[in-house]
């Protein structure tokens, strides 16, 4: 995961790709997954938030280029699944965090996803088809009833979207200046 | 790659990653393999972080509770001195009602085991004035039908008499007084002698030969004869023997507890009586006594009302209305 590897096409030039300070995204994963596993401790309710998928997102959404979104995925959703616990094949976050970082990447691409309302919808889109995916892989692969929607998850996007929206100010921070 | 169209090389390099997962969740649910290596790879390298962090918001949590967040800390201290107060309050409260409900219902057991005889409860509200004589007074007197020369038990031994009948107290003389006593026999060999007190706590058998055999230990009980106590209550324990001129010098330690009497029983009739042996036996000292709600006067308000008016029929009536026990072995 090279921070400065720039794929722009030609088409789409006019969309800015954002660079990152050598080591942020490490660091980010880091404080990411610290906070993933260490804030439920102390505020349960908080493990409605997926961390880890909004940075998926916001990395793919920056960086435009969708090799690097979906490694960078598949990387974030297989830490994920090793730090769930046994209950949790490897590969289960993964493909999804493989495919939301290949599609925010692609998505970004093509769109300028810098407004936070943009941001808000793009991190709700991104939350069905993360948990969208999750289910498929969870009834068809490993035979697990798993339910479509619930009000839970409803609520859960939303704060995620909202959420989202001031993670991806604060991680915009970590950009080089263009 | 090589003769990917880079425009497609994201989607197959998707493809592929996707695949290499899929293929990796087969293998496990296979094999039942949860990757172990990875996850202590991964759990290693996190770990440190949250084990730090924990840490230090632990730290964090600990100093601003201890050092800093104390503002209500003084005001805290002084609640819980006051209720720690009252709880000790409530305990010695609470061990005495225990002690006292313990007594009672053996008061109870042993009233309920001599139904026949008539006696009453009464709370000792006092002792005499006077060091030189042992007395007690009682919450009971003529109102209630308690008169002179009436015995007074406990269940585990004699108590005394009444030597004073008021309206509604009565004195009691003591057996360790000096003018106090009472016929006695020894339980065991049926030597029948008077005890008497001695001014002191332990009491005095008077008139034993020297010739008898009489054994530390050896209980006396009542004889029946001084028509004041029913036979074979307890009146105490041989505790010192010698010889003596012209008769044995004998010491009995009381069977009841005289220096911490707080309720007793008046045998509220004159006319010899016979007990059930079964409940006065020495250390049936932990099976006896009578209708302490109906018969004792309450101490405190959380007793039950004991007023004569709303006591058991039956139970407050005075020697004289009451039926006679039978009066064998005397």
């Amino acid at each position: 995961m090279n921070e400065t590897y720039d794929l722009r096409s030609e088409a789409e030039s006019h969309i800015e790709v954002h660079k990152f300070h050598a080591g942020a995204i490490v660091f980010t994963l880091v404080i990411i997954f610290f906070l993933q596993a260490f804030l439920p401790q102390y505020f349960h309710s908080l493990a409605i938030l997926d961390l880890p998928l909004l940075v998926t997102i916001y990395f793919g959404l920056s960086r435009r280029n969708p090799s690097t979104g979906l490694l960078l995925g598949m990387a974030i959703g297989l830490i994920q699944d090793s730090l769930s616990g046994p209950t949790v094949p490897f590969g289960l976050y993964g493909i999804a965090k493989t495919i939301v970082g290949y599609l925010a990447s692609s998505i970004g691409a093509r769109l300028d996803t810098e407004h936070p309302a943009a941001r808000f919808a793009l991190t709700i889109l991104f939350f069905g088809v993360h948990q969208g995916i999750l289910v498929l892989e969870r009834r068809i692969l490993l035979a697990q009833p798993e339910v479509w929607f619930s009000l839970h998850l409803a609520i859960a996007a939303l704060i995620n979207a909202v959420v989202g929206v001031f993670l991806f100010t604060l991680l915009d921070r970590l950009r080089k200046p263009s | 790659m090589v003769g990917v169209p880079s425009r497609h090389k994201s989607l197959f390099l998707l493809g592929a990653m996707i695949l290499l997962q899929v293929m990796m969740l087969a293998y496990q649910i296979r094999r039942d393999s949860q990757g172990r290596l990875l996850r202590v790879w991964t759990v290693g390298a996190i770990s440190p972080f949250e084990r730090a962090g924990s840490y230090g918001i632990g730290g964090v949590k600990d100093t601003w509770g201890h050092y800093f967040a104390l503002q209500n800390t003084s005001r805290d201290n002084e609640q819980l001195r006051h209720e720690n107060d009252v709880l000790k309050l409530q305990v010695m409260q609470l061990q005495s009602r225990v002690s006292e409900a313990e007594r009672l219902e053996r008061l109870l057991n042993f009233r309920q085991a001599q139904q026949q005889v008539p006696m009453l409860g009464a709370r000792v509200i006092g002792w005499g004035a006077d060091s030189g004589t042992r007395t007690i007074y009682i919450d009971r007197g003529e109102h209630d039908g308690v008169h002179r020369n009436m015995g007074v038990i406990t269940p585990d031994g004699i108590v005394g008499k009444v030597i004073e009948s008021f309206a509604n107290t009565s004195e009691v003389l003591l057996i360790t007084d000096k003018d106090g006593g009472a016929g006695a026999m020894l339980a065991d060999s049926r030597i029948q002698s008077p005890v008497g007190g001695t001014g002191e706590p332990l009491l005095e058998m008077k008139y034993v030969a020297n010739d008898d055999d009489v054994k530390v230990g050896e209980l006396a009980v009542t004889s029946g004869m001084d028509r004041i106590f029913p036979r074979d209550l307890p009146v105490g324990t041989v505790s010192e023997v010698k010889p003596g001129n012209p008769f044995k010098w004998i010491r009995l330690q009381p069977a009841a507890n005289l220096e911490r009497l707080e309720e007793v029983i008046v045998l509220t009739t004159l006319q010899p009586l016979d007990l059930k042996k079964d409940t006065v036996a020495p250390d049936a000292n932990r099976t006896a006594i009578d209708d302490p709600a109906a018969q004792i006067k309450p101490a405190s308000p959380a007793l039950p009302s004991t007023k004569p008016g709303t006591q058991k029929p039956g139970t407050e009536k005075p020697a004289a209305d009451k039926p006679k026990a039978p009066t064998a072995n005397r």
